[in-house]
C-alpha cells in the first residue's frame, strides 16, 4: 500500500538517527528496554541497532506471552488434557512450548485430543458441538488477549454451556515491569512501551514508572520509524531531565485504553495473589484467575491441577534473556542445542521471543558471534 | 497470537449485533466486535483483530503499515492466517 512508505522512508530514518546521536551525552551509556516482543521483532528485522550510536543499547523485555509461561504450568495443562473426555484447545503459539514431558504437539502426536484454535470462540464452538466432551481452553497472553477470554466466558455463561472451561494463565504487564525495575541486575534508562497491550490498558498504568522511578516511557508503534521516533522521544526526555509517559502510537492507542475491554476483564477475572513467570520467578498480583461468579468455567476448580513447580532446564538461560540481562546470543545453547525447530527455552519458540527473532534474521548465530567477538578483541 | 491483524469490515451480521464479517488479506471470516461498543465499526472501516476480537479501530494507512509488518514476519503471519481461515466464529 502506498501509505506504508511514510513509516519506512530511509532518509527519515537516517535523519532521526542523526537527531538521536546528537542527543547522546558523550561518555554516557543509555539502556532502553523494549517491553514488547513485537518490537523486538521489528528491531532485528530492520537492523535498527545499526542506526543507533554505540552508547545506546536496546534491551529486550518480558513481553512475549508464550515465553513467560513456566514449565510447571505447561505440565499442569498436559495433566488437564489427559483427563478422561477432555478436549484441550490452544492457540498455535502454545503448541511447541516444552514442559518437562514434552509439548502439546508431542502429546497430540501420542494421541491426546489437543486442538489448535484461532480464537477462544472457536473453542466454545467445539464445546457446543461435543456435548459429551469437556472442552478446556488454554488461555494465555497479556491484556491483549484477556478481553477475548473474558468475552468468551460471558458468552458461555449466557448460553449456560456445561462443558466449557478455561485454564487461565493470563498475565498482566505492569507487575512484570515493576519486578524488572526492582531487580538489582539491571539499570535501565527508559522504556519503549508496548503497543497492543496499551490499546487495552492505555498509557496511565505506566505513570508510576515516570513518577516513582524517574524513568521515561514512550508507547510505540511497530514500524521501524515508530521505534526510532520513540527512542528519540526517550532520549529527548533524558536530555531535558524529564521523566514522563508519552504516546508515540496515538494513532492506535487511546490514552485511556479500551474501557469495554477493561470492564469485561474485571467482570470475569481477578488478580491472583502471586504467579510464577519463567525467568522472573514469583511476582505478586501479576496474573488473573477466573472470578468465583464464573467458577463453573474455571478449569482449575473443575479438574485436579498438580501445580508442581518445575525448574527450567539447566542449560536454558531464558530467564536472563527475559530480564534483559543477557542478549540471546550470549546464552550457552543459543543456535546450537536450542533452535526454533528444537527449542529448549520458550524465547526460541514464539516468533515474538527475542531468541527466535535473533535467530530468524541471522543477526547473530554462534559463528557470527565468534566473528564479532574476534573483531572487537582485535580492535586497538 | 499476540499479533494484531488488520481487517476491513465487510458487513455486520444482521441477527448478531456483536459479529461482523471482515476481510484479512483476502480471507473473509466472522469476528466479534463486542469490545468496540462505544464506537462500533461500519462496513469499509478497518479494525485491529486479536484472536477473533476487534480491539481497536484503525485508519487505512495504519492498516497498510500493520499488514506490511505482518507480511515481513513471514511464517508467523502465514500461521495466523491459516488459523483464521480455520476459524468459524458464530
Amino acid at each position: 500500500m502506498k501509505f506504508v512508505d511514510e513509516f519506512r522512508d530511509a532518509d527519515t530514518a537516517h535523519a532521526l538517527a542523526a537527531k538521536i546521536a546528537a542527543l547522546c551525552e558523550p561518555g554516557r551509556q543509555y539502556k532502553l528496554m523494549e517491553v514488547c516482543g513485537g518490537h523486538t521483532h521489528t528491531i532485528y528485522k530492520h537492523g535498527l541497532e545499526d542506526y543507533l550510536p554505540e552508547s545506546v543499547t536496546l534491551v529486550h523485555g518480558p513481553g512475549c506471552p508464550v515465553c513467560v509461561i513456566p514449565m510447571g504450568r505447561v505440565d499442569d495443562a498436559m495433566a488437564l488434557a489427559s483427563e478422561p473426555d477432555v478436549i484441550m484447545t490452544s492457540f498455535g503459539d502454545m503448541m511447541r512450548v516444552p514442559g518437562s514431558n514434552g509439548s502439546f504437539f508431542d502429546a497430540k502426536a501420542a494421541g491426546t485430543d489437543i486442538r489448535m484454535v484461532y480464537s477462544p470462540l472457536d473453542s466454545l464452538k467445539i464445546a457446543r458441538n461435543n456435548p459429551d466432551k469437556r472442552v478446556v481452553f488454554m488461555a494465555i497472553g497479556f491484556e491483549t488477549t484477556a478481553p477475548s477470554t473474558a468475552m468468551t466466558i460471558m458468552r458461555a455463561a449466557q448460553e449456560n454451556l456445561p462443558n466449557f472451561s478455561v485454564f487461565c494463565n493470563h498475565v498482566t504487564i505492569i507487575p512484570a515491569i515493576k519486578a524488572i525495575l526492582d531487580s538489582p541486575d539491571l539499570r535501565l534508562d527508559g522504556f519503549i512501551g508496548p503497543g497492543h497491550v496499551s490499546t487495552v490498558i492505555g498509557c496511565r498504568p505506566y505513570e508510576f514508572i515516570a513518577r516513582d522511578y524517574g524513568k521515561p516511557v514512550v508507547t510505540a508503534g511497530f514500524e521501524p520509524l515508530d521505534i526510532l521516533q520513540s527512542i528519540y522521544m526517550l532520549l529527548l526526555q533524558l536530555s531535558e531531565g524529564r521523566s514522563e509517559v508519552e504516546n508515540q502510537y496515538s494513532r492506535v492507542v487511546p490514552w485511556d485504553g479500551n474501557p469495554t475491554a477493561l470492564k469485561v476483564i474485571g467482570e470475569t477475572m481477578q488478580l491472583r495473589p502471586y504467579f510464577e513467570w519463567r525467568g522472573l520467578g514469583f511476582i505478586s498480583h501479576s496474573a488473573l484467575s477466573v472470578r468465583e461468579k464464573y467458577a463453573q468455567f474455571d478449569a482449575e476448580l473443575l479438574f485436579h491441577v498438580p501445580g508442581v513447580r518445575v525448574a527450567d532446564p539447566k542449560a536454558c538461560q531464558c530467564g536472563e534473556v527475559l530480564k534483559g540481562v543477557l542478549k540471546p546470543w550470549e546464552c550457552k545453547v543459543f543456535g546450537t542445542a536450542c533452535t526454533p525447530e528444537t527449542p529448549i527455552g520458550t524465547c526460541m519458540v514464539s516468533p515474538e521471543g527475542a531468541c527466535a527473532a535473533y535467530y530468524n534474521y541471522g543477526r547473530m548465530n554462534r559463528h557470527r558471534v565468534k566473528e564479532a567477538v574476534t573483531i572487537q578483541v582485535g580492535r586497538p | 497470537m499476540c499479533l494484531g491483524i488488520p481487517g476491513e469490515v465487510i458487513e455486520l451480521l444482521p441477527d448478531q449485533p456483536d459479529l461482523a464479517r471482515v476481510d484479512v488479506s483476502g480471507v473473509r471470516r466472522v469476528i466479534n466486535i463486542g469490545l468496540l461498543t462505544d464506537d462500533p465499526p461500519v462496513p469499509g472501516e478497518w479494525v485491529l483483530i486479536h484472536v477473533g476480537f476487534a480491539l481497536s479501530k484503525i485508519d487505512e494507512a495504519e492498516a497498510g503499515a500493520a499488514l506490511q509488518f505482518l507480511e515481513g514476519i513471514g511464517q508467523a503471519y502465514a500461521d495466523e492466517l491459516e488459523a483464521l481461515a480455520e476459524s468459524r466464529i458464530e
